[in-house]
């Protein structure tokens, strides 16, 4: 475990403690001067993250972009005459364009979790919280509002003058246009997300006339609230307090991951460029200039100069910032850069990083990966959009029809996940000359579900006293390779 | 319902409860700040001094304040819950729910729902719904929950539950029969014959008279022997043991048998009689849904488009 990730470095000597001033009300009031309150609890400190333009910047744009084009889009989408993505709860039918999924494939859901487990280790451990820094849904909506934020209330300092003004007309249209803008986005949010369980286009018109369902109305207003709440006033609160992610990540963390980085042996001392260009033959300057660049553009509000700290999601802002400074001060950039711990330690080129990826942990959580993946795709190809459960009848044992053929009664719970009708033969099979009555065809409508009760009946003396285990087997007319086979218990009483 | 036998227990849980949400209250408002000696309180970003893993140490940074509101959120919610609804002990809360009172209006829902289309079915005749392919697949997910426990899923019965699927009835097999016998269930008893009879040789000679009566195998001799035997036995099965179904006496001249044919258990039917019980399903189900299974029942052995024709 990589005990860095959990315990940042101490701050520079002279750096004052952190919120050091939140936390102390000192004395009080009543001449009891020798004592001091502490909070247990401390209120927020508003974060104005200046605005950044830069590689890592145009990269998180690009990933708003593509997963807001899917979130809202998806649902907009038509696929054989219905919502191409839509998961109909109250039918229980899971439709994902040609794919049907049915309760009784939720054990594809299971696989696709630990899919998605997998690929967040994975993603992880070979360069840390990438997943926060670009993809997370608290970091886009975030992105988004403090792109609204900028446009109406100005970029940072602008923000910090505003909050610092006293009520005022401009103030408050300001904040209320803000607030609006914000809302409405959180709204079409919501309205996308239950879009995904109730056709979207029925779902507008009902809004429009106030027809929606309670359980409708109270998701798109839940899932509304949790955009604005979560994205306009939690922000980095999400990220340090809430988010499970951010508590386990460090396990998946090595020395090699790569992490965003303050190259100490560079930057410090930190000095301004007038400075250095006076210092004397001989003596050391770093590059770092202190500019602060790198803290006032974090969501988080951290200084990288610390070290890693666990509520430094990745973003990469303070690494546009820091390579912007460098361009103007004439230095090479990277010195906050990706890299990995034991590169800063040891001095490691990027051919000798990209080396270090090949190690077993990587290599395991590929292979796993790699694994489930292929089984997952390999077994939705292959699977039969058909399902049959066979009940055997508790009532009834095997009994003796004429001429002392051995009957048994089943239920056959038969299920065409197909959007096509078919045609089934049943038939069983695993004692000579079984028969089933009826043997059909038995016709099932597009994702129909039909009980059909049959006897198998095996002749006169075949078969084991007691219980035999068969199969019965369902074939559709239509299309022979459509088949299932499900075992069953053929019982023959004791002579 | 009263769930306590004493009021002392309902007391007891109501005090208990209310103490615990006061409690937690009191112990947040009381441990969110308190008082220090000057220069013992802890500098934000230092560590509490705790060391694992030879250098894991703990950050001493006090959590958000919001965090506290939500404790105090869930202990308003609380309150306002137990208010509403029942949790104090035996207090049933201002908004009257009860999980009985949920279920009632569930099935009163679902009786408005399905209520009229089970009506418009006992308006019918029996054979009309019986040829109608909803009430059809309606009854037979009816018989399924509730008559194939017993007369099997196929409806062919098993040994001392009738066959219902041919023309053989012990009670009748017009459509209103069937209803009847459904809504008010039946009994069927045949009291021990051996005393009757005879001796142990005269119910083995019975028995073979019997199989007889449908062409089964059987001893000729024996049979003749029992035959002035069955007299005992005509008083409800009739002279030529064609049964009565006024009063439910299978008939013993076919070759269906509700507990078997062979001699054995005939013997044993003679000696030591059979007691038989239908339930019924009258005020269960209610007569539109008894309507629409005893349709389904008779289409098992008549087929509808048929008896339309006829």
């Amino acid at each position: 475990m990589n005990k860095a990730a959990m315990t940042p470095r101490q701050g520079k000597e002279g750096d004052p403690p952190p919120q050091a001033d939140a936390q102390r009300d000192q004395g009080s009031k009543d001449g009891k001067d020798d004592y001091a309150v502490v909070r247990m609890y401390a209120a927020r400190e508003q974060i104005y993250p200046r605005e950044i333009q830069g590689r890592f910047a145009s990269l998180r744009w690009l990933c708003v972009f593509l997963t807001q084009l899917v979130f809202y889009g998806l649902p907009w989408i038509n696929w054989n005459g219905r919502q191409a993505v839509l998961f109909d709860l109250a039918a229980r039918k899971f439709y994902l364009f040609g794919l049907v999924l049915w309760p009784q494939d939720f054990i594809w859901l299971a696989a696709l979790l630990i899919i998605c487990a997998f690929s967040l280790f994975l993603f992880t451990a070979i360069a840390g919280r990438v997943w926060c820094g670009y993809a997370c849904p608290q970091t886009v909506y975030t992105e988004i509002f403090l792109w609204i934020e900028r446009r109406i209330e100005g970029n940072r300092s602008a923000r910090m003058r505003l909050d610092r003004q006293p009520w005022s007309f401009d103030k408050l249209w300001r904040k209320s246009a803000k607030h609006f803008a914000w809302a409405s986005v959180a709204l079409w949010t919501g309205i996308s997300f239950v879009g995904y369980f109730s056709p979207i286009r029925d779902l507008l018109p009902e809004i429009g006339r106030f027809a929606l369902g309670p359980w409708e109305s109270f998701w798109i207003v839940f899932y509304a609230f949790a955009t604005y709440g979560n994205a306009g006033w939690m922000r980095e609160q999400v990220c340090k307090y809430m988010c499970p992610y951010a508590r386990f990540q460090s396990a998946m963390f090595d020395r090699d991951s790569l992490v965003i980085t303050y190259d100490d042996a560079r930057g410090e001392p930190r000095m301004p460029v007038a400075k250095a260009a006076r210092l004397k033959e001989g003596s050391k300057a770093g590059d770092c200039i202190d500019c602060t660049m790198c803290v006032q553009v974090c969501p988080t509000g951290i200084d990288i100069r610390q070290g890693l700290q666990y509520m430094c999601i990745g973003c990469a802002a303070c690494v546009d910032a820091c390579d912007s400074v460098m361009d103007k001060i004439d230095r090479p950039r990277g010195l906050i850069r990706y890299s990995t711990e034991n590169a800063i330690e040891q001095g490691f080129s990027t051919p000798e990083i990209r080396r270090r990826l090949f190690r077993p942990r990587i290599l395991i959580y590929t292979a796993i990966l790699g694994t489930v993946i292929s089984l997952f795709l390999g077994s939705l190809v292959v699977r039969t959009p058909l399902k049959l459960d066979v009940i055997r009848d508790r009532g009834s044992m095997g009994r003796e029809v004429e001429d002392g053929i051995i009957e048994n009664v089943y239920r056959l719970q038969v299920i065409n996940t197909d959007e096509r009708g078919h045609r089934y033969r049943i038939s069983a099979s695993g004692i000579e000359g079984l028969t089933v009555d009826p043997a059909g065809p038995i016709e099932l409508a597009a994702t129909q579900t039909l009980m059909v009760p049959v006897r198998v009946r095996a002749p006169h003396g075949a078969g084991e006293s007691g219980s035999n285990k068969i199969h019965i087997e369902l074939q559709a007319e239509d299309q022979p390779a459509l088949h299932v086979s499900e075992k069953a218990v053929f019982l023959v009483p004791r002579r | 319902m009263a769930d306590f036998t004493n009021g002392f227990w309902n007391l007891w849980i109501i005090v208990l409860t209310v103490l615990g949400i006061a409690g937690c209250a009191l112990l947040l408002w009381q441990q969110s700040s308190w008082k220090v000696k000057k220069g013992d309180q802890p500098v934000a970003g230092s560590t509490t001094g705790h060391v694992w893993d030879e250098d894991l140490t703990e950050l001493n940074n006090p959590l958000p304040r919001w965090w506290m509101w939500l404790f105090y959120l869930t202990i308003f919610f609380s309150v306002g819950y137990l208010i509403a609804y029942p949790g104090l002990g035996n207090l049933p809360g201002t908004l009257g729910w009860h999980s009985t009172s949920e279920h009632d209006a569930d099935v009163k829902q679902a009786e408005a729902k399905y209520g009229p289309l089970f009506d418009s079915y006992l308006k019918q005749d029996l054979k009309v719904v019986a040829a109608d392919p909803q009430a059809h697949a309606i009854g037979e997910r009816l018989f399924l929950t509730y008559c194939a426990q017993c007369h099997g899923s196929d409806a062919r019965g098993n040994k001392g539950f009738p066959n219902l699927t041919d023309n053989d009835w012990l009670h009748g097999g017009t459509p209103e029969i069937i209803k009847e016998t459904i809504l008010k269930g039946r009994h069927g008893v045949m009291p021990p014959m051996a005393a009757a009879v005879g001796s142990a040789q005269d119910v083995d000679n019975v028995a073979n008279y019997v199989l007889s009566l449908s062409g089964s195998a059987h001893d000729p001799i024996k049979a003749e022997l029992g035959k002035p035997k069955f007299a005992a036995c005509a008083a409800c099965h009739g002279a030529g043991g064609v049964g009565n179904q006024t009063i439910g006496a299978p008939n013993l001249s076919d070759k269906i048998w509700l507990y078997g044919g062979s001699i054995d258990t005939i013997k044993e039917t003679i000696n030591k009689g059979r007691d038989n019980t239908m339930p019924a399903f009258g005020e269960f189900l209610g007569e539109p849904k008894v309507h629409v299974l005893a349709a389904y029942v008779w289409s098992l052995s008549n087929k509808p488009s048929n008896a339309a024709a006829k």
